[in-house]
């Protein structure tokens, strides 16, 4: 192990011998890390005697769990029926040019922004629609992203 | 005069549309300059598109709702309404029902939503002074078997969309044999375009929590979860503190009401996958495995979670169930249709005017809920096509717009009535780019066990791209069919049996579409990137080098002041010349 991950340790002591906390305790792992990274993932199966292969399995099968790290911000494009059709694609267009993400990069340089694509919001009215951290956007144009964008940039919001 | 009552409207919808801003203002405003009226919050009465929504209260003209309020021009709303003056706002709904549009929500029959919209979704003693708690003493006075009886004599199907007699399988639940038994209520609403779940879920949290206390006594279970998707954070709230209220008045916990039984309730996080919508990879999910669906029988009923006899139902089936007991089957009944008897909530959305959430009985028919419910659609172009049911579900033309809204009548049509997403779309929607926008999200989201859903998807998405990008053939069309035929044969559980759904109904109803992109490369509603034309009008350009200035292939040649022209060799379809042209003097076709 190269990193030290005893700051898991009080997550992992809560956890221990009780039946179906997986999925919650990556949760809580990740809400401290950021992100769930190959160690910290070796160091719980190590803890918690659970295979890591369980671990890695479950981490891979849910969309919430994350591989990387992730931007401060992280903004989720609907990309549900309703928003589909009220071209979400324009908006998923207009952030990634207001971001400069290349190709297949979903997080910024200075690491201030994270884009991800979701299922459904469940704000299909007012669609399209994205949500910045737990913020919701609707009746979107591609026009209005920059600005939306410059709130979270110069930290306005937390 | 009594004080008047302002209400805002604070579910997700409302406060993405800014009600927040308006809360904040009343209540920043009643502190400065001392309450002369009092300022309550309650969830989403269903106008989404009126939203930020405010309702005044307690004056003379009664009970008043404003639509699209701004935060600057409340207060003088208010001041009207005090002086009993109308006040000069986007009124949508009167008490009196004078207003003209009040026909929104008369044209609605409310069980699930009755209190959505109405309560402070908070306060568990709103919730009692309409009504909560009661139906749950009245079931307890009667015998468990007497519960389920009724249940079943109403006729209530389960709401997550396949229908099952909800009373029946309470009592396949209630025979099992176990020392221990769950119920379990799937509020993960993964379909997209479907919001009825978040909404009662924020705005009416107790009347899920009764009905699954019922559900409990009836069938003996004394745990319960509530597998909700974690997108729904204020569902999640509202949720929390709701059952710490049932607890602290004695509802949930032991000796609830006073007897013997018992039951606790916990929620649930689900972590995004669509699959944990299906009953038993919900259950390995709470077990904290991968969301994968296992064979059925043994069916969850017999051995469900953790082994034991578990019973499963939406969230909108257990919502139904307070209203059931205290009013009895025989009301039930009187709603709907005979073989769907009830309501039906549905979340309408997308090209129409009246996107929000609705309530309607069964036996309605699909144009009287876009055209009378609805309000029609939102712009002048004409209707196409209604999708219900998500990704499992599919695309209804205009001449089945008669079609009556019941379980039966729905699957004719090659749809389904699923959990209640109804997106509407006009002609400018490509029916082809939706059938490969579905396919692409069940491509995504198979869990993988099933070979024919895993690669079966992907054969089908990859095959529908191909046509939406112009290379497509006439065989693809019968490899469409044939897929689709054996992932429905080839798969265990609901969504790869219903992942070829979106394709199936839009080939049986839209197959002119698939030929125009087959065999004239076109995308009739100029959707399809890949298939446009981009022509610059030479009458209409005036020269001002717009599109010339922002065309990343530098495609566009003219001189200053002269007509401009795309050479379609080098234009890659991106469209910015189209959105950059201030004089309509491009084509897109």
């Amino acid at each position: 192990m190269e990193k030290d991950f005893s700051q898991l340790d009080t997550i992992l002591q809560a956890y221990q011998a009780k039946p179906g906390i997986l999925i919650p305790l990556l949760q809580e792992v990740q809400n401290l890390l950021g992100y769930l990274s190959k160690d910290a993932m070796r160091y719980i199966a190590e803890k918690m005697h659970i295979p890591v292969a369980d671990i890695y399995g479950v981490a891979t099968f849910y969309s919430m769990f994350k591989l990387k790290p992730q931007g401060r911000h992280i903004i989720r494009v609907c990309k549900g029926t309703a928003c589909h059709v009220s071209d979400a694609d324009g908006i998923k267009d207009a952030l990634r040019t207001a971001l400069r993400l290349q190709k297949d990069e979903d997080t910024t340089m200075d690491m201030k922004f994270t884009l991800v694509e979701v299922a459904c919001l469940g704000c299909c009215s007012l669609a399209p629609v994205i949500m910045i951290d737990d913020t919701t956007f609707g009746k979107l144009t591609p026009e209005a992203i920059p600005k939306i964008l410059e709130r979270f940039a110069f930290g306005e919001e937390k | 005069m009594s004080k008047i009552t302002v209400k805002v409207g604070l579910a997700s919808c409302g406060i993405a549309a800014g009600a927040m801003e308006v809360f904040e203002f009343l209540k920043q405003h009643q502190q400065q300059n001392g309450a002369d009226f009092s300022l309550t919050r309650t969830a989403c009465i269903g106008m989404c598109f009126e939203e930020p929504i405010v309702e005044l209260s307690g004056g003379d003209l009664g009970r008043i709702s404003l639509g699209k309020v701004e935060p600057d021009q409340i207060l003088d709303y208010i001041e009207d309404y005090s002086q009993g003056r109308r006040p000069e706002a986007n009124i949508i709904l009167t008490e009196k029902r004078d207003g003209s549009r009040d026909n929104l929500l008369g044209e609605q029959t409310r069980i699930v939503l009755r209190n959505c919209g109405v309560i402070d979704p908070k306060s568990i003693d709103d919730y009692e002074a309409h009504g909560g708690y009661t139906a749950l003493k009245k079931a307890m006075a009667m015998s468990a078997e007497e519960v389920v009886g009724m249940v079943k004599a109403s006729g209530l199907r389960g709401r997550g969309g396949a229908g099952f007699p909800t009373g029946l399988k309470w009592s396949f639940a209630a025979q099992a044999k176990g020392a221990k038994k769950y119920v379990i209520c799937n509020a993960d609403e993964g379909d997209p375009g479907a919001f009825m779940d978040r909404s009662t879920l924020e705005g009416d949290p107790h009347n899920v929590i009764e009905g699954m206390i019922i559900g409990a006594y009836a069938m003996g279970a004394d745990e319960g979860y509530i597998y909700c998707r974690a997108e729904y954070p204020m569902a999640i709230k509202h949720l929390r503190l709701a059952i710490a209220d049932a607890q602290r008045k004695g509802y949930l916990g032991r000796k609830i009401l006073g007897t013997n039984f018992y039951f606790t309730l916990h929620i649930k996080e689900g972590a995004g996958a669509f699959v944990c919508g299906e009953e038993t990879a919900l259950m390995q999910s709470i077990e904290g495995k991968r969301g994968m669906p296992v064979i059925r029988p043994p069916f969850p009923a017999e051995s469900g979670l953790w082994g034991c006899p578990t019973n499963i139902n939406n969230v909108e089936t257990w919502a139904n169930i307070s209203w059931i007991i205290n009013h009895g089957a025989d009301e039930f009944r009187k709603i709907g249709t005979e073989k769907s008897p009830g309501t039906k909530v549905f979340a309408l959305a997308g090209k129409i005017a009246g996107s929000g959430l609705i309530e309607v009985p069964m036996g309605i028919s699909l144009r009287d809920i876009i055209y009378k419910v609805g309000g029609g659609m939102k712009t002048e172009r004409p209707f196409k096509a209604v999708q219900m049911g998500g990704p499992s579900g599919g695309c209804i033309p205009a001449s089945l717009l008669d079609t009556t809204v019941d379980y039966d009548s729905i699957n004719a049509t090659g749809a389904i009535m699923g959990s209640g997403g109804m997106v509407v779309m006009d002609s400018s929607t490509c029916m082809v780019d939706v059938a490969r926008f579905f396919l692409n999200f069940t491509q995504n989201e198979s869990c993988g066990k099933c070979t024919f859903c895993r690669i079966g998807t992907r054969r089908m998405l990859e095959i529908l791209t191909r046509i939406t990008e112009g290379q497509g053939t006439m065989e693809d069309i019968d490899k469409l069919q044939d897929l689709a035929t054996n992932i429905i044969k080839g798969s265990l559980c609901g969504l790869g049996q219903t992942a070829p759904n979106p394709v199936l109904t839009t080939l049986r109803y839209f197959k002119d579409e698939y030929l125009a992109h087959i065999q004239e490369k076109r995308c009739p509603a100029g959707v399809c990137t890949l298939l446009l034309k981009y022509e610059i009008i030479p009458e209409s350009c005036i020269g001002c080098t717009a599109c010339a200035r922002v065309c990343p292939t530098n495609c566009i040649s003219g001189k200053v002041k002269q007509a401009h022209v795309i050479d379609q060799d080098l234009c890659i379809h991106c469209g910015a010349c189209y959105k950059a042209c201030k004089f309509n003097a491009i084509r897109k076709g």
